[in-house]
């Protein structure tokens, strides 16, 4: 009973172009057992899961389900073998309720509304979800419309889950509440994966823990046996210093004060009130929150990208001494002050750089202006694009090769690099590291904290909270587009700030 | 075992799949298209013995003769395809940034309308040269008001430029319709050439070629569209805002100003076309002057991947085909209607729009491995 292979994976393989995203996969998975699929980002575990669920088909090997071997060639495929996926990004349409959302697209029977509700209540009850069947989806949270993508795939008789990193997006009291109903799942003898990077999590929740390299796979542990350098060094393939060194702000003064700042979005939702804080020289500021809570607003704003309601952005120049209001400037407005502010998007290709481009002309969005009229010079931007591939070890064909063309961290860090090299006085980064492998991630923290001993006041949005207690000095909470609180890098606690994150959201939801 | 067999029945698995490619070498991708026209060369056999009778080798050396025979078609053939290029090279600034103007035959007529108009009011007053440079200025002005209207509400309200840029093209039709009939009162809608007396405000033959200029103009054009677009400022910030406006946004490009300003740009040198087409060519005006080389001239773009040098060749091509094409029915010795022509240019276009997905993409075949390598 206990050790019955439900899916087993022989020999996959996938390629896209001359990528190869899979290469001789084997994977076993048990009933009744939770697998974490570990991996860093672009190691292909999100393409193996989707050739199970049918979103993409093996170039070549072989699917094994409770011993036959199928060919999966659609998700309806994948429904039929009793496999249920849960993306990343939920597919749910927005004016339907959980229920009517849970039951489309099944056919072959007539629906009753009220049986369906029963029926979703009962899952629920089973496993422990909280779900108002009722409820549409528009009005839920992130973690609300989770749960009804997780119920969709119960409901369909989902035995194999698989959930795609379901912890990104959720504050860590709603990540806990997650793992207790994945162990109920289990214990009912179904099979789950989850796919996540995030090493504590693999060593809390899951039973066994496999892992993949560069597409292929390198082997699986007991998680009982495992710790995290025994699981980093699997992924990365060597040994990994997990410790972020931060320093002492050195002569920290105010570099930049925001206060009362105050935006609405297009669509008449307010992202900003009454946002205030002050950023410093020598000293990173951590910004945490769920993500859309008004991080990305709140960095446009700063750097002349969002228009305000009300509010002001006062800059203190170090070398003048004077005081400049950015707020309702331009970016070129705000450079022509002298203002020397470097911002690293979220949106690498969409706003950061031109995917198109070659890493000499992405060099050239900044500089581009300078120089002879009328007609451009590249070779200062081609020495500043080979010296950002020699001192950052950008790994490209050349400085000619369009940057989509490159991997997420090398992108990553030709952006950084631009940014640094412009030699800010203010440095804000949103997500730097999402998507980034563990080396990558640690090269751009280095270079944040040495913006920060340089005297650089440098502003950091982060997601990963662990990362955020290790490399912040202090750590700005904003849940709703409200400041929560702030809180002490070297003395915050996970859980603190995880509340902070919830704060506004629960009192809206008290009041209502 | 039994519903093992029964699922492998239901489902198999596809013969072949197909992924994109990485890059390819120009010299492969050239190669591919060279074997896209020999392809459609054969094809078109086909269709010439099935519909004629005739032998292919002879149409095909006919449309030859027809377009290179003599001194005089060969010329024919230099002015349609710079036309043609001409307007190719207008269309791309905007359709580098991303904005779609498929309005260049309503601009290109405007131009016309603005030459014609200046010659006919204006007459002989003015020497010819001043007349031809007042018509010149005359048609840049009209061909960049037809095109910046749509520009101008495609920045402030962001109204969608395909359909404003094509309705403005029935407009400068009726606008060139309005005007014939109010000069020619027979209402026979055919206006005759103006100042064919005096000559004045007509390009001046170049040695003893009346194309020469129009050829020449067309060239420069092309080198400067070349150098604009990659060696200046305007035409990076051309690539960034077409590329990506949030990067353009980010990096304090003013996008509006952009979109306008490269929108004038591109309509202007539409108006030079029509200032060539009456000025070089024509002396008068008709409804179809532009003869949907607008259109066309899209086409010559985008298969050119938006490179000025690239697009002498696909402009030549596709000149070469309806030049030779219309040969043929001219041939009194072929006795052929002008479909053959129309017929031998679709196939040939045809594949060579076909040819791209096979340099972008590569198709697999499953369980033949050991191919895939070869690829």
């Amino acid at each position: 009973m206990s050790k019955d292979v439900s899916l087993e994976l022989k020999n996959i393989s996938k390629s896209f172009g001359r990528v190869a995203a899979n290469k001789d996969v084997c994977l076993t998975v048990y009933r009744g057992e939770i697998l974490a699929l570990l991996g860093e980002n672009g190691s292909g575990k999100t393409t193996l899961m989707n050739m199970i669920s049918g979103i993409y088909h093996p170039d070549s090997g072989e699917i094994i389900i409770n011993g036959e071997n199928a060919v999966i060639n659609s998700p309806r495929d994948a429904f039929d073998y009793n496999i249920g996926m849960i993306h990343q990004h939920f597919k749910l349409v927005n004016v339907f309720t959980s229920t009517e959302n849970i039951i489309l697209g099944i056919d072959g029977k007539k629906f009753n509304l009220e049986t369906a509700e029963k029926e979703v209540k009962a899952i629920a009850d089973k496993y422990g979800f909280e779900i108002d069947p009722k409820k549409k989806v528009y009005e839920m949270s992130v973690s609300e419309k989770q749960t009804v993508e997780i119920i969709k795939v119960l409901y369909r008789g989902a035995d194999i889950l698989i959930l795609d990193e379901p912890t990104a997006v959720l504050t860590p009291q709603e990540a806990q509440k997650l793992f207790a109903i994945l162990r109920r799942m289990r214990d009912d003898n179904k099979s789950i994966i989850i796919i996540t990077h995030k090493l504590h999590e693999v060593l809390e929740i899951s039973d066994r823990v496999s892992v993949l390299r560069k597409g292929e796979y390198v082997g699986t542990v007991e998680t009982k046996d495992a710790d995290e350098s025994i699981l980093t060094e699997m992924m990365v393939g060597k040994k990994v210093d997990l410790n972020i060194h931060r320093s002492e702000p050195v002569n920290a003064a105010v570099r930049l004060e925001v206060s009362g700042l105050n935006c609405t979005r297009r669509d008449g939702v307010k992202a900003l009130s009454d946002v205030s804080f002050v950023a410093r020289s020598g000293e990173i500021l951590g910004i945490a929150g769920i993500s859309g809570s008004g991080q990305r607003e709140l960095l446009e704003a700063i750097a002349g990208l969002q228009k305000l309601d009300s509010g002001s952005i006062i800059y203190h120049d170090p070398k003048t001494g004077k005081d400049e209001n950015l707020r309702d400037k331009t970016p070129v407005q705000i450079r022509e002050l002298g203002v020397r502010l470097s911002f690293v998007p979220e949106d690498r290709l969409g706003m950061g750089l031109v995917g198109n481009m070659d890493i000499t002309d992405n060099m050239m969005l900044r500089s581009y202006r300078s120089g002879r009229p009328v007609f451009l010079d590249r070779h200062p931007p081609k020495e500043l694009a080979q010296r950002i591939i020699e001192d950052l070890e950008v790994v490209t064909p050349s400085a000619e090769t369009p940057v989509r063309r490159l991997s997420g961290g090398n992108v990553q860090k030709v952006l950084v690099g631009r940014e640094i090299a412009a030699a800010p006085t203010v440095l804000m980064a949103a997500y730097p590291v999402r998507g980034l492998d563990i080396n990558s991630s640690y090269l751009i923290y280095d270079l944040l904290n040495k913006q920060k001993e340089n005297g650089v006041a440098v502003i950091f949005v982060g997601e990963d909270l662990d990362v955020l207690i290790e490399l912040c000095d202090r750590i700005l909470v904003i849940g709703g587009g409200r400041v929560t609180g702030v809180v002490d890098g070297r003395e915050a606690k996970k859980e603190e700030i995880g509340l902070l994150m919830t704060k506004t959201v629960k009192e809206e939801s008290a009041n209502e | 075992m039994n519903k093992t067999a029964a699922q492998a029945e239901k489902k198999h698995e596809s013969l072949f799949y197909v992924t994109k490619r990485d890059t390819m070498p120009f010299w492969k991708s050239s190669l591919i298209r060279v074997i896209a026209v020999i392809a459609a060369l054969i094809i078109s056999s086909v269709f010439i013995v099935a519909l004629t009778g005739k032998s292919p080798l002879k149409i095909y050396s006919a449309m030859i003769e027809g377009s290179f025979g003599t001194v005089r078609t060969f010329w024919d053939l230099l002015q349609n395809m710079a036309m043609l290029l001409g307007i190719a090279v207008a269309v791309t600034p905007a359709f580098r940034m991303k904005f779609w103007n498929i309005g260049a035959e309503g601009q290109v007529l405007m131009g016309c309308l603005a030459s014609v108009i200046c010659m006919y009011y204006i007459g002989s007053a003015l020497p010819s040269w001043l007349l031809i440079i007042v018509m010149a200025v005359a048609s840049m002005a009209a061909g960049a008001i037809w095109a910046g209207i749509p520009g101008f509400f495609k920045a402030k309200w962001n109204t969608n430029e395909t359909l404003f840029t094509l309705m403005m093209n029935y407009v400068a039709i009726q606008l060139v319709s309005f005007f014939i009939a109010v000069w020619v009162p027979s209402g026979s809608g055919i206006l005759y050439p103006v100042n064919t007396d005096t000559e004045c405000g007509w390009l001046p033959k170049v040695f003893g070629q009346q194309y020469f200029l129009n050829v020449a103009i067309v060239a420069i054009l092309t080198v400067g569209m070349f150098i604009y677009l990659r060696y200046t400022k305007h035409g990076y910030e051309i690539s960034v805002v077409g590329e990506s406006e949030n990067t353009a946004k980010y990096i304090g490009i003013n996008v509006k100003k952009v979109i306008i300003r490269t929108v004038l740009l591109s309509g202007a040198l539409c108006g030079v076309i029509g200032f060539l087409l009456v000025s070089g060519k024509n002396h008068m005006i008709n409804t179809s002057m532009a003869g949907g080389n607008g259109f066309t001239a899209i086409m010559v773009s985008w298969l050119a991947k938006f490179n000025p040098f690239y697009m002498i060749l696909t402009a030549f091509l596709v000149s070469f085909l309806k030049i030779g094409g219309s040969a043929l029915a001219r041939d009194p010795l072929l006795k052929l209607s002008t479909s053959l022509g129309d017929i031998i240019s679709a196939i040939v276009i045809l594949f060579i729009i076909g040819s791209e997905f096979f340099i972008r993409y590569r198709i697999n075949y499953r369980g033949r491995k050991a191919e895939h390598k070869n690829v």
